[in-house]
Parts: structure tokens; sequence; C-alpha cells
């Protein structure tokens, strides 16, 4: 397995001796023995996660906007140089490649993180265009330092992060070492993301976790990133949609509409790009043919904890993500979605999960029911759907 | 100032009860107003920052036994509800090793192991029936007792359904419950253990806030109420409020709020105004009168009956049984502000065994001999303390670098002989930190700033009689049926239209909340039969 540019701290750091492998690398699953040790570090004060996992590649030369205003869903002409966007990319089908956020940091240079390779896929499609790729996943260690706390924190190793703005980022040094760090994060609060050179990425831990001694920070794994992104109703690969590329068949396949983001075609009819997938995202906007919408649930804990009470068992209330299929059923008992994500919420303190519904029930407050295992049996609980995030304070934009 | 001079339902006493009966009352829809003497509500749940930075939990500390659904039916998650775990609890003994408990299983058996392989296995086996019993009472805990005296048809119904939930457990788990109502905690850890420092970990929780000793009859209720509560699930397990129990009140205050309800401070109640034998408002101290056709006391059983209203009004067996309530305050606390983590030498520069509670019982002679000198009316040599540095769990509760640490300290009986609490308060505090220094060596130099809370403070800033911090001791005698007197444990009182929420009613004591919301249901019942 390969190892990241943060290796040496995050093993030093791991009391668990629990490792996950993520893109081929060995990334920590938790450091504490209690995970919610780290998670409420990151709810309550702040905590690092190392995604140097990510794949990360370099668009750069007189025509890159051009290749990515044309291969991107979103409208990458709108980001400006010292911003960032939360794009996606689609088949020309109109079905989902995948999803990734794009630093712009010039006119002519972008950064793209993505959680699939995607170099020869970009490359298929420069053309004539004056750019050039570049695969820099090795080249940078990314390290996310997210929740309340994390302003105060980063802001006694680099001023510029006092006044930056959601989803802007700036150069910056950390100690010696030349970084980018960008307001974005996967936890849906307060949050950056530090880009260091792969030799500088200890100096900039050893930095941050420092600037962080006394301030509860502490560095958190892949189960806890998996727990905040549920709440902050953040897609998942392979969990919440599969890529268009390796599916069999199409009901693997979904649209950005269906996932929740036809908030990124809005201007469609003032937007003049010839960009892939267009023609299925218009007629998809015009027909209503979405088959599906993804919504967020929560469950009703008096019907939760009733269906656990009447069997003799007290309700469990389990924060570990459950990342596979629960049937969600409408009140004829026929089956009318699924939820592909569903955790106990210890900050929100009931369960929730991220569900595929017919369009139909997708109206906030629709009533449904999910199963759940109770006593090895499944049973039918009450659920409400709702709009995501659940989980969404006014200072991760403030 | 209130607003108005007229409300549907007045509740007298901003703790954490009188906020939860405030909230459902106005989540009700009656035009609710709450009334609280001092400058900030909470009660005995409330921070303040004594030392500047420092947020100090004066009273209450750690939050379990809250009822659940009052978060949810409160909606409190909105509001700020965090709680933040202390999976921890670290057990310091004479000869400085230790014993950690911790969030996993094997590493505990472990742990525990080095002391007895016996215990070590035992202890799962006595938390899992320890829980099976919790699980079986929890249905009373969350539901208003039955009226023993009461020949109502739908109060003899409710007999029944308790009867007949009581038949329907498993008998190993009814023959424990009945241990635990009836036993001492020493006579049940005696059956499972042989080590000292795990029993005195563990009977700590049969003495808390109780006139009791590890071998006293009726610490095994007190031990098995410390287990009633809950964390996200797990039995018995405890964790911090952000910002303290005073960042819970908080947070009440702002649901109360958010459905209507009207919070007024620095408003003293002299009476309950009654006419006809009718509860017709309140009159404040200052001299204004309000008035609601509901009035509820969130304060003791002796203020709600004695002092709101006259004695002479009320009948003589609820008199005489309030009369003999037993309010036994032995505990108290002293806070401080550190300028750094204590050290314990065994566990060289670890962290982590502060995550929790640090629990000073070495054993439970330990806690018997401490007991002994409260008994007598003296405050214990050595006492049992129950500590936490609560900034090692929620940093914004000090600067960074520095600590609070609150300890929670028997005995310290309210009736001290030959001498008073002014007197002897400092030296009191003297000989909790002399304490600390035994098993912490340089905890002294570390101390900032520290705040003593004797019984008597209690009762002077929190209205709670004799510091009693349960408002009426954990006896069998004064629990559920009879919790505060027999006939009168339904939150009624014999004037019509008043109404008790505090923790002297069922299930009150502790951070709890089911008496506020208990009561709110049953006014809202009363109310919606007399329509």
């Amino acid at each position: 397995m390969l190892t990241t540019p943060f290796h040496e701290r995050t093993s030093a750091a791991n009391e668990t001796g629990l490792w996950s492998h993520w893109a081929g690398h060995l990334v920590v699953t938790k450091y504490q023995i209690d995970e919610k040790v780290e998670y409420f570090a990151l709810r309550n004060a702040a905590g690092v996660l190392d995604t140097s996992a990510l794949f990360k590649y370099r668009i750069y030369g007189r025509d890159a906007e051009r290749l990515l205003s044309g291969v991107l869903a979103r409208d990458i002409r709108k980001c400006r140089p010292g911003r960032a966007q939360y794009t996606m990319w689609c088949d020309d089908r109109g079905f989902l490649i995948e999803d990734g956020v794009v630093l712009r940091t010039s006119s002519d240079e972008f950064l793209l993180t993505s959680a699939e390779p995607n170099l020869a896929y970009l490359e298929s499609m420069i053309g004539g265009d004056q750019v050039a790729v570049e695969n820099i996943t090795d080249r940078y260690g990314i390290l996310a330092v997210q929740g309340p706390a994390s302003r105060t924190i980063l802001s006694t190793l680099a001023p510029e992060v006092e006044d930056l703005r959601f989803f802007a980022l700036t150069p910056a040094k950390i100690g010696d070492a030349s970084v980018i760090i960008s307001r974005t994060g996967y936890t849906g609060d307060l949050g950056y993301e530090i880009w260091a050179d792969a030799a500088d990425a200890t100096d900039v831990w050893d930095a941050v976790t420092a600037a962080g001694a006394g301030r509860g920070l502490l560095p958190y794994g892949s189960l806890v990133m998996h727990m905040a992104r549920i709440e902050a109703g953040l897609l998942l690969i392979d969990v919440d949609y599969e890529t268009s590329r390796f599916a069999w068949i199409d009901e693997q396949r979904a649209t950005p509409i269906e996932l929740g983001y036809g908030w990124m075609f809005k201007r469609l009819d003032r937007d003049d790009r010839a960009f892939v997938g267009r023609g299925a995202i218009e007629r998809e906007l015009a027909d209503g043919s979405s088959r599906f919408r993804l919504v967020g649930l929560d469950i009703d804990w008096r019907s939760y904890q009733r269906a656990h009470l009447d069997v003799g068992l007290p309700p469990i209330k389990d924060h570990v993500p459950v990342e596979w299929a629960l049937m969600v059923y409408d009140d004829a008992r026929r089956v009318v979605g699924h939820a592909s994500s569903f955790l106990y919420s210890p900050l929100l303190q009931r369960h929730i999960a991220i569900a595929r519904l017919s369009p139909a029930l997708a109206a906030p407050g629709t009533r449904v029911r999910i199963e759940v295992t109770i006593n090895n049996l499944n049973y039918l609980v009450d659920a409400a759907t709702r709009r995501l995030p659940f989980f969404n304070p006014a200072r991760k934009t403030a | 100032m209130p607003k108005r001079t007229s409300y549907d339902a007045i509740v007298i006493g901003g703790g954490h009860n009188g906020l939860v009966n405030g909230a459902y009352l106005a989540k009700e829809g009656l035009d609710t107003l709450i009334l609280e003497k001092r400058q900030l509500v909470g009660g005995a749940a409330i921070t303040e920052e004594l030392h500047p930075g420092f947020q100090f939990t004066t009273f209450s500390y750690a939050l379990s036994l809250l009822r659940p659904d009052i978060i949810q039916d409160l909606d409190l998650v909105s509001h700020g509800f965090m709680i933040l775990p202390m999976p921890y609890s670290f057990a310091p003994m004479e000869n400085g090793d230790y014993l950690l408990t911790g969030p996993d299983r094997y590493l505990n058996h472990r742990e525990i192991a080095r002391h007895s392989a016996r215990d070590a296995e035992r202890l799962e086996e006595y938390e899992h029936l320890q829980d099976m019993v919790v699980q079986a009472v929890k249905p009373l805990m969350d539901s208003i007792p039955p009226n023993l005296y009461s020949k109502e048809p739908e109060e003899l119904a409710r007999m029944v359904a308790l009867g007949r939930h009581l038949g329907s457990l498993d008998h190993a788990v009814l023959h424990e419950l009945v241990r635990f109502l009836t036993g001492s905690a020493a006579d049940i850890l005696d059956d499972y253990f042989e080590t000292d420092i795990l029993k005195g970990l563990l009977a700590s929780s049969g003495i808390i806030g109780s006139n009791l000793g590890p071998r006293s009859q009726g610490s095994g209720l007190v031990l098995l109420y410390h287990r009633m509560g809950e964390y996200d699930g797990l039995f018995g397990t405890w964790g911090f409020h952000k910002g303290g129990t005073g960042g819970f009140t908080q947070v009440l205050a702002k649901a109360a709020e958010a459905f209507g309800a009207e919070i007024v401070t620095d408003a003293p109640v002299a009476e309950v105004v009654t006419s006809n034998g009718k509860a017709t408002g309140v009159m404040l101290e200052d001299g204004i009168e309000l008035d609601a056709s509901i009035v509820v006391s969130a304060l003791d059983p002796r203020r709600t009956f004695f002092e709101l209203v006259d004695r002479r009004e009320l009948p003589t067996d609820l008199v005489d049984s309030v009369e003999r309530m037993k309010f036994t305050g032995t505990a108290a606390k002293v806070n401080f502000a550190l300028d750094g983590l204590p050290r314990y030498p065994a566990m060289g520069d670890r962290e982590d065994h502060f995550r929790g509670f640090i629990n000073i019982a070495p054993s439970m002679d330990y806690i018997e001999h401490a007991f002994d000198e409260g008994k007598y009316g003296w405050y214990s040599a050595n006492p049992y303390i129950d500590a936490t540095l609560q900034s090692v769990v929620d940093p914004d509760m000090a600067p960074p670098g520095k600590h609070v640490m609150s300890c929670f300290v028997q005995y310290a009986p309210y009736h001290l002989r030959e001498s008073d609490w002014d007197t002897e308060r400092d030296r009191f505090a003297d000989t909790v930190q002399a304490t600390l220094e035994r098993f912490f060596p340089g905890f002294g130099d570390l101390v900032l700033h520290r705040e003593i809370v004797t019984p008597l403070d209690i009762e002077r800033t929190v209205g709670l009689t004799q510091g009693d911090i349960f408002a009426g001791a954990f006896l069998a005698p004064q629990m559920y049926f009879f919790r505060p007197a027999p006939g009168w444990n339904q939150y009624r009182t014999p004037i019509d239209g008043y109404y008790q929420c505090g923790s002297g009613t069922h299930p009150g004591g502790g951070v709890v909340g089911g008496p506020g919301k208990l009561a709110a249901s049953q006014i809202i019942n009363d109310r919606r039969a007399a329509e």
C-alpha cells in the first residue's frame, strides 16, 4: 500500500492501529479508541483530516478554461481566479461520471481533485486546445482543517484565512512552507483545506497541531469523515451514486438533477457552452424525466424506539454509517426508493438517512417508512423527507 | 419585568425542571411565564465565569439522566444541545497504582484483570444484569406514578398496569431489582467483586448526594438510580454539555422562548395567590401581582408547600409528610481554575485518563470511613471526590493550556457539630486540596483560583433545602408513589390550579427533566378534562 505525505504523523497519532485503504493509500480509520472523541473534537472545536489520497490534476495553459467548460457540467467560467467550485462531470447521456472540487489558481491554471483517475479522460477531451493536464497526485499532501475553531487556529499561522470567503482560496506560508489554502471541506462546517508540497507535509501537520494544542484540535479518521459527510448531505461515490463509466445498467446511473444538483443548471438558457451531456440535461429539465430525487430522511424517533421496545430491546443508537441500501416504502408497503447512507447522528441526536425516492414523494415533510433490522427481522419505521443538508451551521459560509 | 399582568400559566423557578415545564406548556399553546429569582436561569445547573476565561459549573457538572424524549420533544438540538463524550473513569490508588476504564471492552478487561481476573469478567455480567433492571424500570421513570390513596378507576387501572408490568419481568431481573431497591451497595458489590479499587469506583454511585455509606441500606437504590441514565443509548454513561450544565439550561431557555414562553429573571416570588382554594396568580417580592389560573412551583417540596402557600390551607397529612421528608445536604463542591493539567506519576504524560471522571475512592472502606465523620456532623478528613477536568472535554471552558476542574465532595453534612459552614469553608477546601495533592503531587502549585460551594451555599443560592442536591433524599419512602408525599405524587396539590414540578417530585433528583415534563402532561390533561 502507498502512504501519504503525512504518514509519519498520522501513524504516530493513530492509537487504534486501524487503517483503511483509500485509492491505494493507507489512511487512518480512527485515531481514538472512542471515535466519538475525535468526532466531537471536529464538531465542537476542530479536526484535521489527511485527504492526500485524492487524485489531483493540474490543468493549465491558454485554453484551460475552455477545456473545463466543455467537460464540467457546472459553468467553470463563473469561477474567477482565487475561487473554487464544487463541480460534476457527465457522460453524453447526462449521467454522472464524477463529482469533485476545482480550484482556480489563476486565469489559466486549475487544480482538480477527484476520487477516481481522470487523466486519460480529461486528455481525451483536449482536441486542438492549448492546454495540458498533469497528474500531481503525489506532489501534494492535502490537510483538511475543519470545525468551528478552524479559523481561529489556522489564522494564527496564516492570517490570510481570517477574511477568506466560502469557496475562496489563497496562497499562504505556513512556517517556511508555501501552501494553498482553500475554504472548502467535506464536513458541512466552517473549514479549510491546505495543499502543501509533499516534502513540507509533516512540517505543516506539526504547525497546525501545535496551533491547535489547548484548543481541542484532534486528527480524525475516515470513519468520522463518513459520519460528518452524511450530516452535511455530501455525496460519496460508490455509495450514493455509481459512476456512469462502470455501470452495467442505467438503473445504476444517476444524473446531477436526480442527485439534487439541478441548481447547477438554473441559468442554462443564458449559458452558451457546449458541454458533455448538455443535450440530455436539457431534455431532463424540459421533460421532467428524472427517475428519482436524492433527499434527506429524518427517522421518527418515537417509531424507531417503539419498534425496539416492542421486542424487548433498548433502541440502538449506532453512529457507524450504514452505507448500503435500506429499502424505503410508502404506507401501502410499496417500495418507493432506498436509503444509501444511514446513521445515528450524535450531533443531531437522531437517525438520519440519504435516500433516493420517486420524485412524487420528494417534497419536504412527506411521510415514508424505512426498513431497519431489529432482532434479525425487518421492521418499517416512520420517516419524513427533508431537504439536505441535515447540518448547516451559519458559520459554514459566514 | 413581565410584559403582561395575566398569563395562562406561571412557573415559579427557572431551574431545569421549571424551564422544561414552561417549554412544554408553551408548546401546548399556553401563555406561559417563567419566573426566576436569580439574575440567570438554570437553578443548580449553571455555568459561571468566576475567574476571567474560566467557566465554572458551580453545582451540577455532568449529564446522563436527562430523559431522551425531552431532547426530541423540545427540539433542543436546534438550540445548541450538544453532549460531549466522557468515556473514561480514572481511579487513583493509595499505593500510586490506578484503575482506568474506558471505551474498549477488552482493554477494560485487561486493565481490571491487573487487579483481579475474576472481577474483570464479572464486571460485564454485573453491568448487563443492571442494564436489564434499568430497562425494566425505565417505563416507571417516564410515566406518572399511580396515586396509592385514590379509588378512581383510572388510578386502579394504573396500579393493575404496574402490577402486570412487574409480573411480566424476568424473575432474575425482578429479584435483582428488589435487591437494588432495598439493599446496600456493598451487599450487591460484595456478591460480585473482590477488588477494593473496583468496588470503590462502583460504590461511589451509591452514595452520591446521599447521607449514606456503601454499607447503608438504601445505597443500592442510589446506585441503581445513577445507572438509569444514558448517552446515545448506552446506559449508565455520562456526558458533558457544551459550555457545562449551564450551557444546557441556556439551551432549554431558548427552546422555551421559541415555543413562546416568557422568562423573567431577578423576579423572586413572595407567594402564590389563592382564592377559595384555587390558585389565581402570584405575588412577586416587589409587590407586583400577576394573574394565572395555573401556577407551577419548580421549587423543592418545603418551599412549594410551606413558603409559597399558607400551610394552614393544606391537609394535615400532607403537611406532616413534607415536614418529615428528609433533606440531607451531604455534598459540597470545590471547583478549581488550574494553570495546567495535574500529573499522576504512574500515568506519565498521558492525558486520556482526564477525558472523563476522576474518582477518589480507593475502596469501599475509604468511603465508609469518610461517611463515619459525616454521620457525626463533620466533614471527611479524607473525602470522596468525583472530579472532572471539563476543559479537557470542552476546550472552551478555559483559556488554551489552562484548565477547570470540578470537584464534587462528600461528606460535608449541612449541620456541622460545634461550628458552621461560614467558619469552616476554607479549612474544608484545604482538606479537599490536600487530598488532591496526595494523589496528584504538585496540584497546589497549579491552583489559580478556587470556588467553594458548601451545602449552606447551595441552600442560600439555589434554594434547595439544607443543600439537598436531589430536593429530597433518595430514600425508598420518598420515591415514586411517595415523592414528595403519598397521595400528592401526581404533580397536583390540594390547591386547585397549583402544581409542583421540581426535583422533589417523581422521577426527580439530578438533571432529569422528567418532573417538569410529567407535570406538564398532568396539567395539560387536567385542562383538557375541564374543558
